[in-house]
């Protein structure tokens, strides 16, 4: 038998088998650790309603104002005098006082209620004479239903920030930025809204 | 050949015995029930099949006479038109595509060969979306109506006699007549007639002393009781029938003094506004209704939930029906939007109200806060203007609404003189600002805190009572409404 006829097995080098065998058990080892956070992940409880406010409310100098507050137990509206900070901003002017209606609003002690979590995510002023409301789902999907309830919280929001910031001529209310039919089942959303219509109609519900 | 006649006597007993089997068996057969469908197109009577114990129809069958249509079978599917509406069924299922919006139904479609069976629980939900217009279903009397196109009417005792029956139908009827001892029938096998408040009609008549409504298996029935022999005499065209003693001469040709109209001295508020409607105006042409009594809510909508057992979408239909009877009762043909549990949208309504010229349109809504009712009128979205003759749909309401405010006004008056707390505001409640002519919204609640008494037969009937009698004193001036 020749040396051209031996047959040598197959030889891998010594550093290739270690260097093999550390990736499998660091392959191993990652894929035991993501196993446990999925399922950690998953038995952490979901947050789903945040009921934080969507903006942190504004320091500074304060300024009298007159909020229209909703009244269920007589279904009137009611001028109130009220000292909140104000800021300069035309449109952090009228945030702060849908803030400030929100406050009595969601109060234990409110003379409307809201929902929890309710809340206005922003408002846009856009010349000419034009503001855009935008409620949080929460602020209508938890709202009451009734074509007075829902007439008392449309008046006393528009209201209030007509009377505070002259100029607007015409209201938009949008939830979670998106156009909705009802804000309960009667108030239609699906218009802009008169600001001197619902003056008038806030003059009806302070006369009662 | 006496075997010959032992055995023709045989064959004679055993056929007579069979025909005596025969006889009970059918006798004791529940008779095959039928669904009618009542519109504007026809109205004609279907076989009701029985599958899995529930009451199905063939649907292709059922929309032929409406209009055109045709149905394609690919089993499991099958495909159904309708003019440009198309459906998607499938074998088994509760869900279809209509216009390719997915559609939940009670029970199941099946599919037989290339017929299409659909539960007739389920039509309330599949036809309107089929025929875009609202169809009222009487599932357990096999009664559809498609359209507004019931026919209602007023029982009362005739002014000069306390012995004859008027009814008056706001559309001509035909029914079959029969007598019994102690009843007399009429049987409307092809008129749309629809129950009026209460099923049970009572008079103070020791002759006639009352009347019951029921129906049944695609028929109405109404049968007059009455302790003397009794016949029925057709006047006005059908649209009236009398019933009388035998003895009695023939009645008068007209309506009674029920369906004549005597306006009540207008209000201070209804004067100042003759000028701008005066009062012998004559309705539109094309008016079929003086109202129309709209039950808000309904299908998915409920309304707000008055209390865990009590939905807002069932109470405006209670409080609906009787404002029509109220209404009927002093000569106001009255229509009611939504006499079931249908799904109509505002949009809908306000074109029914539209399309009838209704001389005032009434959206019945409930509520559990406040205290008695309050009666609303439009308040309009921002400046939409006309374009020519073409109205804005969102400020349709704009040339109506000194009307509309001359309604509340009224009906406010008239509550108040019965005591029930009233208030009268403007709300963004639609369709109130897409109806054309005179249009409010009436909110009923409970005068105290105890919730129940919103459906107290006596205080529905209190306020309805009161609407009725302020829209039968405004009728001049409302009835000049365009």
């Amino acid at each position: 038998m020749s040396d051209d006829n031996i047959r040598v097995a197959p030889y891998i080098p010594r550093h290739l088998v270690i260097g093999f065998a550390v990736m499998l058990v660091a392959a191993i080892g990652l894929a035991s650790y993501a196993w446990r956070m999925r399922k950690a992940v998953k038995a952490e409880p979901v947050v789903v309603n945040d009921t934080r406010p969507l903006a942190p409310p504004v320091a500074g100098p304060t300024e009298q104002v007159v909020l229209f507050v909703a009244h269920d137990e007589d279904g009137s509206l009611r001028a109130e005098a009220a000292q909140i900070p104000m800021p300069s901003g035309r449109q952090q002017r009228t945030e702060e006082l849908l803030r400030a209606l929100l406050t009595i609003y969601l109060d234990k002690n409110s003379p409307h209620v809201l929902g929890a979590g309710a809340d206005v995510r922003s408002i846009f002023l856009v010349d000419p004479g034009m503001a855009v409301i935008d409620l949080n789902s929460a602020f209508a999907d938890t709202h009451r239903s009734g074509i007075l309830v829902e007439d008392l919280t449309i008046a006393s929001l528009i209201h209030t920030i007509s009377v505070n910031t002259p100029g607007i001529l015409k209201v938009k209310i949008l939830v979670d930025g998106k156009d909705r039919d009802t804000l309960a089942g009667h108030a239609d959303l699906s218009s802009f809204y008169d600001v001197s219509a619902v003056n008038q109609l806030a003059a009806q519900l302070q006369s009662q | 050949m006496r075997w010959i006649k032992s055995s023709g006597r045989e064959r004679w007993l055993g056929l007579a015995v069979l025909v005596a089997i025969s006889a009970v068996l059918l006798s004791g057969a529940a008779p095959e029930k039928h669904l009618t469908v009542y519109s504007v197109a026809a109205n004609y009577s279907l076989p009701v099949v029985q599958r899995e114990g529930h009451d199905y129809i063939g649907l292709l069958e059922l929309l032929e006479p409406l209009g055109k249509v045709n149905a394609r079978a690919d089993a499991p599917r099958w495909r159904l038109r309708y003019y440009r509406e198309e459906a998607d069924f499938q074998s088994g299922k509760s869900q279809c595509r209509i216009q390719g919006r997915q559609t939940e139904f009670p029970g199941k479609f099946l599919l037989e060969g290339d017929r299409g069976l659909v539960p007739v629980s389920a039509l309330s939900v599949l036809l309107p979306k089929i025929l875009g217009g609202p169809v009222t279903v009487h599932e357990d009397s096999g009664r559809l109506f498609v359209g507004n196109i019931a026919v209602h009417f007023t029982a009362s005792l005739a002014a000069d006699n306390a012995n004859r029956l008027v009814f008056n139908f706001t559309s001509p009827v035909n029914p079959s007549v029969s007598t019994e001892p102690g009843s007399l029938r009429l049987a409307f096998t092809r008129d749309p007639l629809v129950s009026p408040a209460s099923p049970t009609l009572t008079f103070g008549s020791k002759a006639i002393p009352s009347a019951n409504f029921s129906e049944g298996n695609g028929i109405a029935v109404v049968v007059v009781n009455s302790t003397i022999p009794v016949m029925a005499t057709f006047t006005n065209n059908g649209r009236t029938i009398t019933i009388a003693p035998t003895s009695t001469p023939n009645v008068a040709q007209n309506a009674p003094a029920v369906l004549t109209a005597t306006p009540a001295a207008p209000n201070s508020q209804v004067s100042q506004l003759q000028a701008a409607a005066p009062s012998n105006a004559s309705a539109p042409a094309s008016r079929r209704y003086f109202a129309v009594v709209d039950a808000s809510h309904g299908g998915d909508d409920h309304g707000e939930t008055l209390s865990n057992a009590l939905l807002e979408k069932d109470v405006t239909v209670a409080l609906a029906r009787s404002l029509r009877q109220e209404l009927e009762s002093r000569g106001i043909t009255t229509l009611v939007l939504r006499d079931s549990d249908a799904n109509l949208s505002v949009d809908q309504r306000a074109v029914f109200a539209n399309a009838d010229h209704a001389a005032i349109y009434i959206a019945v809504h409930a509520a559990s806060n406040g205290h008695g009712v309050r009666l609303y009128t439009a308040l309009l979205p921002y400046g939409e203007e006309d374009h020519g003759p073409f109205r804005n749909w969102s400020t349709a309401q704009h040339a109506a609404i000194p009307l509309s405010q001359t309604a509340a006004s009224a009906i406010a008056s008239e509550l108040q003189k019965r005591q029930i707390p009233v208030r009268t505001l403007s709300a963004p409640l639609r369709p109130l600002n897409n109806v054309a002519g005179p249009a409010i919204g009436l909110e009923v609640s409970p005068v105290g805190a105890d919730l129940a008494q919103i459906t107290a037969p006596d205080y529905q009937q209190l306020v309805t009572g009161a609407v009725a009698t302020a829209i039968a004193g405004a009728r001049d001036q409302l009835g000049g409404a365009p």
